[in-house]
């Protein structure tokens, strides 16, 4: 994943010829890692690790489409949660009412948040980058607020109850724990794929090319504001799948699932595993993951220490792992080289 | 929804004043921690996401000196100078080191210690609810005015809200360290090359946003309840206060404050589940049509 052109950045060619078969390579990456995610429940009987990982689908997913937004377009969004929110609460509800099935239920929730993500973009993708914070924070309050409000739909403060119907749909049974894994780790997946194909396609270095310079980018007739609001919807769409597996998981939806703190963890999930790469926003999250289940287990002083962690990233490290990592290996290559 | 009681109040005006008076606590309040905010933001360029903190700690350090003395007025000076003496040194060794870095980093530094700070609190106060109760000299028969009820403390808060606002805002227009002040926001490089220790300015700038801050919180003391992690809404509301007021502004930080302090009190009648959605809604409403604020420059 060394091909993610950190050094454009400073502006100089944007475009890069991208040989076709590095396509085929993620491919091959994502069927590789299905197949060893799909096999960890032969291998390990543990439901902890089962859980960890659904987990890990539903936060990686969101906080890779966060990075979308973030690492790519420079666009830094408070609300991103709001759509994690969004696809927990319509997935669940229509699933508790509407009575169809998985799949279809999943569709009706993607459109709803295609259709509320437009709305909300097509407001917020003008403003400049703290008034965008801002504003994406005060939408996401707002859709808090309704949920709680709105007690006859939402259940308000105690959230979606009763637990969601799991109707068996091609074959798969999502009562079953296993099922209900292997399910997730698939949607990961899937998701991480897509998302990797528009990072990397032409549209994906538009993207770039805004967060660099956005007047330039307008210059060579490149439309700014629509290419920022199609990924706003975009990683609407993926933050919505995470919010439909943890719903899944949990077998509801609470309110928590709209507050801003999930947002903040996405930007700070983004932060620990870094945003030059890819695949940083996942490492965040099994590292998040990993620091908040420990620490909550070890300790009741659970926010003194991450919060000495966080500072250890941003004032020790100030970068992501990933992006440490990434430095780290250049280094060593580069020297690799100069020693014949 | 209940319009009625809304519509109904409206019709009263001992209901009028009593909401009013209710709203401008509430709003006086969120100026004084909006306003450190707006502050520091104006001259460190630095969102200070843990602003509520200082807040929280001004409670209680309020808490503690009236337990000690018994005295209100000590109680605030511990509020106020016990949240500016953290804030000092949380400015000096921690917020200097990413002055120019990109949000994100400052954000998550500010983050860390609202995790660090509220535990704090934890360990020192502990985790269940304080109360500080009234102090006794203002534990006496509540005012009528035109019918309503204000509760002289009430008085006391909201007038040493405004002489800190008309301090403020002549010290910053009139007094030389106002102009140093000022001139540092604008061009730091430029005030350094004069000969002024602009590290000393930033130190005291911050210090101050967290002293108000810390008033606010001893002020508070005695009408709401404690707890660690108290900070955090009133964080949210002076975000929004400084907002819809426009960063770096203390007018709009006033204004902002007053506007969503009504808001608030005539909001939870009409609207009891949805006030904080209100907020939200007006904070949309005025950055769709004025993305810095009422009050706000061209800055960011």
């Amino acid at each position: 994943m060394s091909d993610l052109n950190v050094e454009n950045r400073a502006g100089a060619a944007p475009f890069v010829a991208r040989p076709r078969r590095t396509a085929y390579i993620d491919i091959l990456f994502a069927v590789i890692a299905f197949a060893v995610l799909a096999a960890l429940p032969f291998l390990f009987d543990s439901k902890a690790l089962l859980d960890f990982v659904i987990r890990c689908s539903a936060f990686g997913l969101f906080a890779t489409s966060l990075n979308l937004l973030v690492g790519y377009t420079g666009l830094i969004s408070f609300g991103h949660g709001m759509f994690f929110g969004l696809g927990a609460y319509g997935f669940g509800l229509l699933m508790q009412r509407a009575n169809v099935s998985i799949p279809l239920a999943m569709l009706c929730t993607l459109a709803i948040t295609a259709l509320a993500a437009v709305v909300i973009g097509a407001i917020c993708v003008r403003l400049k980058e703290i008034y965008f914070a801002f504003v994406t924070l005060a939408f996401q309050m707002l859709i808090h607020s309704v949920i709680l409000s709105w007690q006859s739909l939402t259940g308000g403060d105690q959230g979606l109850r009763g637990g969601i119907k799991r109707p068996v749909f091609w074959g798969i049974d999502l009562t079953n724990h296993v099922q209900l894994y292997i399910f997730s780790c698939a949607l990961l997946v899937i998701g991480l794929l897509l998302m990797r194909q528009i990072a990397q396609s032409p549209f994906g270095y538009t993207l770039r090319m805004i967060r660099d310079n956005a007047t330039r980018a307008s210059f060579i007739g490149i439309n700014v504001w629509r290419a920022k609001l199609t990924v706003f919807v975009l990683a609407a769409l993926f933050a919505s799948v995470g919010g439909m597996i943890m719903s899944l998981f949990v077998s509801g939806a609470y309110p928590e699932f709209a507050y801003w703190t999930i947002s903040g963890e996405g930007i700070f999930i983004n932060m620990l595993g870094g945003v030059t790469t890819f695949l940083g926003p996942m490492v965040g999250t099994v590292l998040l993951l990993i620091l908040n289940d420990t620490a909550t287990r070890l300790t009741e002083h659970y926010g003194i220490v991450l919060g000495v962690v966080i500072l250890f990233f941003a004032l020790g490290l100030r970068k992501g792992l990933m992006d440490f990592a990434v430095d780290w290996y250049r280094a060593w290559r580069d020297k690799a080289r100069e020693q014949p | 929804m209940d319009l009625d009681a809304l519509i109904g109040c409206l019709g009263s005006s001992a209901c009028v004043v009593t909401q009013t008076t209710s709203g401008l606590i509430i709003g006086m309040l969120l100026f004084l921690v909006a306003v450190g905010l707006t502050l520091i933001f104006g001259v460190l360029k630095i969102v200070n996401f843990s602003h509520g903190a200082f807040y929280m700690f001004g409670a209680y350090f309020a808490l503690t000196g009236y337990q000690l003395t018994g005295s209100f007025i000590v109680a605030l000076l511990f509020g106020a100078i016990g949240a500016a003496i953290i804030g000092l040194i949380f400015e000096r060794v921690f917020i200097s080191r990413v002055y120019g870095r990109d949000v994100l980093m400052q954000l998550l530094v500010c983050y860390a210690f609202v995790l660090i700070f509220d535990d704090s609190v934890k360990l020192i106060w502990g985790a269940e609810f304080k109360s500080m109760g009234m102090p006794a000299a203002f534990q006496v028969p509540p005012w009528f005015i035109a019918g309503g009820v204000v509760p002289p403390f009430y008085i006391l808060l909201i007038s040493v809200a405004l002489v800190v606002a008309a301090l403020l805002g002549i010290g910053l227009a009139r007094s030389r360290l106002g102009k140093v002040i000022r001139a540092a926001a604008h061009n730091p490089d430029m005030v350094s090359a004069l000969g002024i220790n602009t590290a000393m300015i930033y130190g005291s700038v911050f210090a101050l946003g967290c002293a108000l801050a810390g008033l606010a919180g001893a002020l508070a003391a005695p009408v709401r309840s404690m707890t660690p992690g108290m900070g955090f809404s009133v964080l949210i509301e002076s975000f929004i206060v400084t907002v819809i007021g426009g960063m770096g502004s203390i007018l709009g930080a006033l204004i902002g404050a007053l506007l969503i302090g009504l808001i608030r009190s005539f909001g939870s009648l009409g609207f009891p589940l949805f006030t904080d959605g209100l907020m939200y809604l007006f904070m949309v409403i005025v950055l769709v049509a004025r993305p810095t604020g009422l009050f706000g420059k061209d800055v960011a």
